[in-house]
């Protein structure tokens, strides 16, 4: 069994002493899995880290214990330790890109592993990589084990780090989001595989994810997080269908589905709070919609029965218990009924995009008459109504981005384009000068890292004015920053927030900054590329919330570009899946997502993980 | 006495870039992220201390870039109403170093000593002897110098140094007095200083301090009687020769570094924005200008300065002011011939930043490109120049060294490291060897390279995000059950 008791691990950041875990207890037996879900900087991926000793230079255990059946892993000598990474206790990183060497070949990768962990030595240890590469499902094993790992893709190398985890034949196995970084379609290979070899082998899987839907098939038991502490640890089946802690049932519901359509998402209002700061009562307190005034003087502690406990006063025995006691399915908010968005105003065709084609000039070689072209985008053709949303879904690579790129213009002088984008019966890609500075307005876009996408030495208000400035010129002064304040305030940005810095502020919040910039220059469509795959669950509802507001109010259209299937069956009307530049199947979004034509749409809609 | 001011190019370029400086200050004074990057900076112990160091030679630095000439005293015949000037020009630190420039002797003389190096014939009581003379200024207000000597330095010596003593630990007092309040009291503040536990590496820079004080306070005792660095071959003071060779190191260092930005920063972003054919043009010329031999390239440069500066006499009231210019385009030209570094990282950066979705939003607003290369990419590079700018500062002040060394770098009137150490040449190899103008150069150019260098480590360290300058505290592990 592997167990921690008690774990406490501090790390030494400008801003103070950040107490990432505060005593933490958890308990894994082979054979089972253990998932560990909660929102980013919750301290999951520290624990990990403690687990295996791994902690940053800037960090340390500063209380508790580990124990390895019976060995104390803390207390172990380094010497020791190299033996129990790897070899009792196994770990895959979130990266797969990152975490094999490229410049060895994965085979020799794999029989340093295992020479490292097992007696096997020269030829029976290339037999044993071969034979687990097979395992893992590699084709042609013998042949791939002398390859580079640049010459396979992402879900392949996954697979390769996994099977060099594994020939090492660990009791445990610490996956750290595995699938994170991998298409839905790899990410349900690599969770089924990883299934397989847990049950085949019996052993302990501590599974560390913030995505709530890829626990729910995989895990015996789950421990929600939050600012640092357990809040809740129960069998996965309890968790899913009666969660109690007041943040786990928030979390469940922010989630957005096809149920959820037509309403408010239940966005869980604030941010994780900083780990700096001394907590005096319950830690998710200030954004609790149930908390009692005792809530935040008294810290609660994790109590119930034995494989249910939770970290509620509210639950605690002689507490008041939920006062919100309303099944999970019905949780969507309703919005008032004049709001309902009439059905026919997605007759008229705000953007008419025809046989558009983007392609890459790549590398022009001497002696070579045509230079080396990639076609990202080939003939797609699809329309945006107005005040309508556009789902533009599909895998990495597919080039649903550079499509929308095209449309804002994003790709003059970059790439070769050919087709059209109607914008009121006008070809966007023919504009210049005034004309495109017309349709600049009329077309905006918002990106998907919020922390890229702000220049970290403009103030806010500069962001915002600098589109205004560009593309209305004539505006004065007054009434610009008149404008801008106004938006600001739509977009729930306070009026002081205006004269400060990107980075004083939360991923949710930037996005409202990148929300309000494109805003600015009243465009009537915006382009949104992957919004929301940045942020965190809670605050995905408070943005998601914000944009169809947003709609409702301005009757603003979105061309919304995602690989999320949940998003899209919440806010789009009409969808359209890409495959390699094409446009495999569109139509109304009911009539995609629950009826689809294609056999490449259904698989995608196969490979989503549901609750 | 009347005295007209004197401005020289270098003195305005120093002033310029000294105000510059407090205006950046006054600038992370006021900015949030700034501040806090450069508490960062201040909190590394090494940094700090160097800082401090640094802030010494900019003290000598400006005392030396204040020059005036002197009124001549009125001679016979001359109008009533006019009036000369003295030809010679001095700067705030020649008159503070007056006594010490007046002590000339005749030629060489070793550190601390009162006779000379090389044996005279004199007569003496009617007998032609051969012996060391006394020298003119250095000990001679010893009546009996065998007995007088040993004693009269210990006494200047110590007393010097206890003074230097007693201001280092005057301001340990006023800085533990200053933390009093926020540390509980003066007995805590004072403990809490000894045992390093303050905000700031404050020990390290007391310590510091008292180093220097005691060093500066042990020189100033002995330098009104001795040559403290001894005196070199037409008999000048050399510690006055080191002192105003700081300056010429940090003209060098500085405005070289300054005017390589320009063209660097504006090339480096023009290429790294337009690409293409810009780029290409760009990437050529530093490849080729770092494919010359960069010696070669300063020398012809030089030769040239020289050849025009030798045929136009009338274009300097004096001789400094020509050695003056001279150092001048001597920057010029090393900054026209350096830029390709800064340029190399500059494009870089640009050509990632161009990429970057903030930019990509500014392009979709169809902001102007000149627009956005000033206001997106430029602030976003700042910190590159900031840091290779104190990262080349010590390299420009060696190369300095090597120039005058090959013999084209500053006017031999100038005082320069590099002169000094060139001079050593001969000095080293004569009989009896003169060590101490070496040496003096040597120590004075190491104390200043060194403080330069830690100090842009520490600024390196500060503004690179990946490399988080952290004085990890001790944290202690307690088992789970006292926890």
């Amino acid at each position: 069994m592997l167990s921690i008791d008690q774990l406490r691990v501090e790390l030494d950041a400008e801003t103070g002493i950040v107490r990432a875990i505060d005593r933490l207890s958890l308990a894994i037996r082979r054979g089972e899995t253990f998932a560990l879900v909660g929102e980013s900087g919750c301290g999951k991926s520290m624990t990990a880290l403690a687990l295996m000793r791994l902690l940053p230079d800037s960090g340390a255990v500063t209380g508790g214990d580990i124990t390895l059946d019976d060995t104390d892993v803390l207390g172990l000598p380094e010497s020791a330790m190299r033996g129990v990474r790897g070899g009792r206790i196994g770990m895959i990183f979130q990266e797969p890109g990152t975490s094999l060497n490229p410049v060895l070949t994965v085979g020799r990768q794999m029989v340093e592993t295992i020479e490292a962990h097992t007696p096997l030595r020269g030829e029976a240890a290339r037999r044993k990589a071969v034979d687990w590469l097979q395992r893992v499902g590699i084709p042609e094993p013998e042949r791939r084990f002398d390859d580079y790992p640049f010459r396979m893709s992402g879900g392949q190398k996954q697979r390769v780090m996994i099977a060099m985890t594994l020939a090492a034949e660990p009791d445990y196995l610490v996956a750290d989001e595995p699938t994170t970084a991998l298409d839905v379609t790899i990410q349900k290979q690599i969770l089924d595989l990883l299934k397989d070899l847990q049950r085949e082998h019996g052993m302990g899987l501590l599974l560390i994810t913030h995505d709530l839907a890829v626990v729910a098939g995989m895990a015996h038991h789950v421990a929600l997080m939050y600012a640092g502490q357990i809040i809740e640890v129960a069998p996965a089946k309890d968790f899913f269908a009666r969660p109690q802690h007041p943040y786990a049932r928030a979390l469940l519901r922010a989630l957005p589905d096809a149920g959820r359509r037509g309403g408010a998402l239940a966005a869980i209002p604030g941010t994780v709070p900083p780990l700096t700061m001394d907590f005096a009562g319950c830690r998710f307190a200030p954004r609790c919609a149930q908390a009692l005034p005792g809530c935040e003087a008294t810290p609660p502690a994790l109590l119930g029965p034995a494989g249910h406990q939770v970290r509620c006063l509210l639950l605690a025995p002689g507490g008041p218990g939920l006062v919100d006691d309303t099944p999970l399915a019905a949780a969507a908010v309703p919005l008032p009924a004049a709001a309902a968005p009439a059905p026919d105003t997605g007759a008229v065709p705000l953007l008419q995009v025809k046989g558009l084609g983007v392609s890459f000039v790549l590398r022009k070689r001497l002696l070579q008459r045509q230079a080396a072209r990639f076609d990202a985008v080939k003939g797609v053709s699809f329309s945006v109504a107005a005040g309508q949303t556009l789902a533009l879904v599909g895998e990495s690579g597919c080039g649903k981005t550079t499509t929308g790129k095209a449309i804002v213009q994003l790709l003059r002088h970059q790439a070769e384009i050919s087709g059209e984008a109607l914008l009121d019966g006008r070809n966007l890609f023919d504009l210049d000068g005034a004309a495109l500075r017309e349709a600049r307005r009329s077309v905006q876009i918002i990106f998907q890292d919020p922390f890229a996408s702000l220049n970290p030495r403009m103030r806010v208000a500069e962001i915002l004015d600098e589109g205004l400035a560009a593309l209305q010129p004539q505006t004065g002064a007054d009434e610009r920053r008149s404008r801008i304040e106004r938006i600001a305030e739509q977009v729930g940005l306070r009026r002081e927030a205006l004269q400060r810095f990107p980075h004083e502020f939360s991923g949710g919040q930037r996005q409202r900054i990148a929300i309000a910039r494109a805003l600015a220059v009243q465009p009537r469509l915006i382009v949104c590329d992957e919004p929301t795959s940045a942020l965190d669950v809670s605050v995905q509802a408070q943005i998601l919330n914000l944009l169809r507001e947003l709609q409702r109010e301005l009757g603003v259209s979105y061309l919304f570009i995602t690989h999320n299937i949940a998003v899209v069956e919440y806010i789009a009307d009409h969808v359209a899946v890409m495959r390699a530049g094409r446009i495999v199947e569109q139509g109304a979004c009911a009539d995609v997502l629950n009826r689809p034509a294609d056999d490449y749409t259904r698989t995608l809609l196969a490979a989503v993980p549901r609750l | 006495m009347g005295f007209k001011f004197v401005v020289l190019a270098t003195d305005v370029a120093l002033w310029a870039l000294f105000a510059a400086l407090i205006g950046y200050a006054l600038r992370v004074a006021r900015h949030p992220t700034l501040r806090a990057t450069w508490t960062r900076v201040l909190r590394d112990a090494p940094a700090l201390c160097s800082a401090l160091v640094l802030a010494l030679f900019v003290v000598v630095t400006l005392l030396d870039s204040v020059h005036f000439r002197r009124v001549l005293a009125a001679a016979d015949g001359q109008a009533a109403g006019q009036v000369f000037y003295d030809t010679r020009t001095e700067s705030l630190l020649d008159w503070a170093l007056a006594r010490q420039i007046d002590m000339r002797e005749t030629t060489y003389s070793a550190p601390l000593g009162y006779l000379a190096i090389t044996k005279q014939t004199v007569t003496r009581d009617g007998q032609t002897v051969r012996e060391l003379p006394r020298l003119l200024h250095g000990g001679a207000h010893l009546t009996q110098p065998e007995q007088q000597w040993a004693p009269d330095l210990w006494r200047r010596g110590l007393l010097g140094a206890a003074g230097g003593l007693a201001v280092a630990l005057l301001t340990a007092l006023g800085v533990a007095l200053a933390l009093a309040r926020s540390h509980g009291g003066l007995a805590l503040a004072a403990r809490d200083l000894l045992a390093d536990r303050t905000h700031f590496p404050l020990r390290a820079l007391l310590l510091t301090l008292t180093v220097v004080c005691l060093l500066g306070g042990t020189v100033a005792a002995l330098m009104g009687h001795y040559h403290v660095f001894g005196t070199d071959r037409t008999g000048n003071d050399v510690l006055v020769q080191t002192l105003k060779s700081i300056r010429t190191a940090f003209v060098i260092g500085l405005l070289s570094t300054l005017a390589t930005l320009p063209i660097a920063v504006v090339l480096g972003i023009l290429a790294g924005w337009f690409r293409g054919w810009v780029d290409e043009a760009v990437q050529y010329l530093y490849t080729t200008l770092s494919s010359v031999p960069n010696v070669l390239l300063i020398a012809a440069c030089v030769l040239m300065v020289q050849v025009a500066l030798d045929k136009h006499p009338e274009w300097f009231e004096t001789g400094t002011e020509r050695a003056d210019v001279k150092v001048f385009l001597l920057c010029v030209i090393l900054g026209v011939t350096g830029w390709a570094t800064l340029c190399r990282l500059v494009r870089a950066e640009t050509l990632k930043l161009r990429e970057l979705e903030f930019v990509q939003a500014a392009t979709a607003f169809g902001v102007a490109p000149a627009r956005i290369m000033a206001r997106h990419i430029l602030p976003n590079v700042m910190h590159l120049v900031l840091i290779t700018t104190v990262l080349n500062f010590s390299d420009l002040i060696l190369y300095e060294a090597v120039l005058t060394y090959v013999g084209v770098g500053v006017d031999p009137s100038t005082s320069s490291f590099g002169g000094m150490i060139n001079l050593a040449r001969s000095e080293m190899s004569r009989d009896p060897v003169v060590w101490w103008s070496f040496l003096a150069a040597f120590a004075f150019m190491v104390a200043l390279v060194l403080a330069a260098n830690l100090f842009a480590d520490g600024v390196r360290d500060a503004f690179d995000p990946r490399s988080r300058a952290l004085r990890p505290r001790l944290l202690r592990r307690l088992p789970a059950k006292e926890a």
